[in-house]
């Protein structure tokens, strides 16, 4: 390589951390936690959203995620433990000190998730904004990905469905998992486990934009501990936790 | 008096040809009213709000799954969440008054003429195929749609705050290192 492509490469440089400086700038860009997005507006990559779960806050006799999760979904099918399944409570125990911990799980939004690189015909695909979903239009049911997923998050439909919420269209012999209710999102609306854990004045789930350094969860990812689920796994989730 | 009889029994044929010919004549056009209209039987939908959809509705009779299906992609891969090509969108418009549903029988809007040209119809196993209003999805009790959490501090966010100020501080007059 030639001296002047030295400096032409060591200059293009520079400037790009010059723009990428401008634009992080507090204040000057990127958008807020949760704004609404205009209806035309495609989602973007600038933002990546993400859940802080704090551990501490969140109490094991305490569901009300779960639920509204549900409800707010309209998952309402009751044949059996083979029933859909977006979000679950997980009691962990240690057994040095006997300290109990009780966290919601949930699909973790990977950057670089194993569903979408197993899926035959690409069902499972991650939006810009880093939600990770099942294209049911597309889905076969073959539920490759549910074999993918190390955090068992994804369920698959075994019975026709009746009366889905017009937001959520879901049906039999397809693969469904949480949305991080990107249709909330979108409406620059808090998923409904969050909402409904800040109405219960627990706080223990924080939502919001993690590529953006001014917004709340961002501050606490740099500056707190915390943990990703089998982070030996390098799938770099968009769900994060505190005080595991 | 042959002679006469014959002439008789032409006229009176004649007149019964003539009479008959009108007869069918005019219930021949009676028939073809009734034929063309029943010649070719077209579905009876019940169920459209309004004169005018998003196109022209030639247009839509040929093409409305192209438009659902490009829509689909925006609103699922790209976020892209415009109203007028939205399946709620045709829904709202189209279900029958009856069962409030765009599905039932064959004089609902997407069922009847999907029957009547013998095209599989499989959006409804997924998507709901009744009028439902976003304003009576039932919400978790404890979700008030729309509202945003409290700007109100808890007693746990308060003390986390003493905390990690208190922490800061004592980083910063050298107490801890």
């Amino acid at each position: 390589m030639s001296d002047t492509d030295k400096s032409r490469r060591k200059f293009i440089g520079t400037s790009a951390a010059a723009v990428a400086g401008l634009s992080i700038a507090p204040g000057v860009s990127l958008l807020q936690t949760a704004q609404a997005r205009p209806a035309d507006q495609a989602a973007s990559s600038k933002n990546r959203w993400g859940l802080l779960i704090d551990s501490n806050k969140c109490s094991s006799g305490c569901d009300k995620c779960v639920t509204a999760c549900f409800t707010a979904n309209w998952v309402k099918e009751a044949h059996g433990p083979t029933d859909s399944q977006w979000i679950r409570k997980v009691d962990l125990k240690s057994l040095s000190n006997g300290k109990s911990h009780s966290l919601p799980v949930m699909c973790q939004h990977c950057e670089n998730p194993p569903c979408v690189d197993v899926c035959p015909t690409g069902a499972s695909f991650k939006r810009a904004d880093g939600i990770v979903l099942v294209d049911r239009h597309i889905c076969i049911g073959c539920r490759y990905c549910m074999m993918a997923c190390p955090y068992k998050a994804r369920s698959f439909v075994h019975h026709p469905l009746t009366d889905q919420n017009p937001e959520v269209p879901r049906g039999q012999g397809t693969v469904e998992a949480c949305t991080l209710c990107d249709y909330r999102i979108d409406r620059g609306e808090l998923p409904a486990c969050v909402d409904a854990c800040n109405q219960e004045g627990n706080g223990a789930m924080l939502f919001g934009d993690l590529n953006d350094p001014s917004s709340e969860i961002a501050k606490r990812v740099a500056t707190e501990n915390t943990t990703q689920i089998r982070a030996d796994l390098q799938l770099n989730p968009g769900v994060r936790y505190e005080g595991v | 008096m042959i002679k006469v009889g014959s002439h008789r029994k032409i006229w009176g044929v004649a007149a019964l040809a003539v009479a008959l010919m009108f007869g069918i004549l005019s219930s021949a056009s009676a028939d073809s009213g009734k034929t063309q209209a029943s010649r070719v039987p077209k579905p009876h939908l019940v169920g459209e709000k309004g004169n005018k959809c998003v196109r022209p509705v030639s247009y839509m009779r040929r093409h409305h799954m192209e438009l659902l299906m490009h829509h689909r992609d925006e609103v699922l891969h790209k976020g892209i969440r415009t109203k007028q090509y939205n399946i709620t969108n045709c829904i709202e418009c189209h279900a029958s008054p009856k069962n409030n549903s765009v599905l039932g029988s064959n004089q609902n809007f997407c069922q009847g003429c999907h029957k009547y040209v013998g095209v599989k119809l499989d959006c409804f196993e997924c998507h709901n195929p009744k009028n439902v209003k976003v304003k009576d999805i039932a919400f978790h009790p404890l979700i008030v749609p729309g509202k945003k959490p409290d700007a109100k501090p808890s007693l746990a966010d308060t003390m986390r705050k003493k905390m990690t100020d208190a922490r800061a501080h004592q980083e910063k007059s050298g107490v801890v290192k």
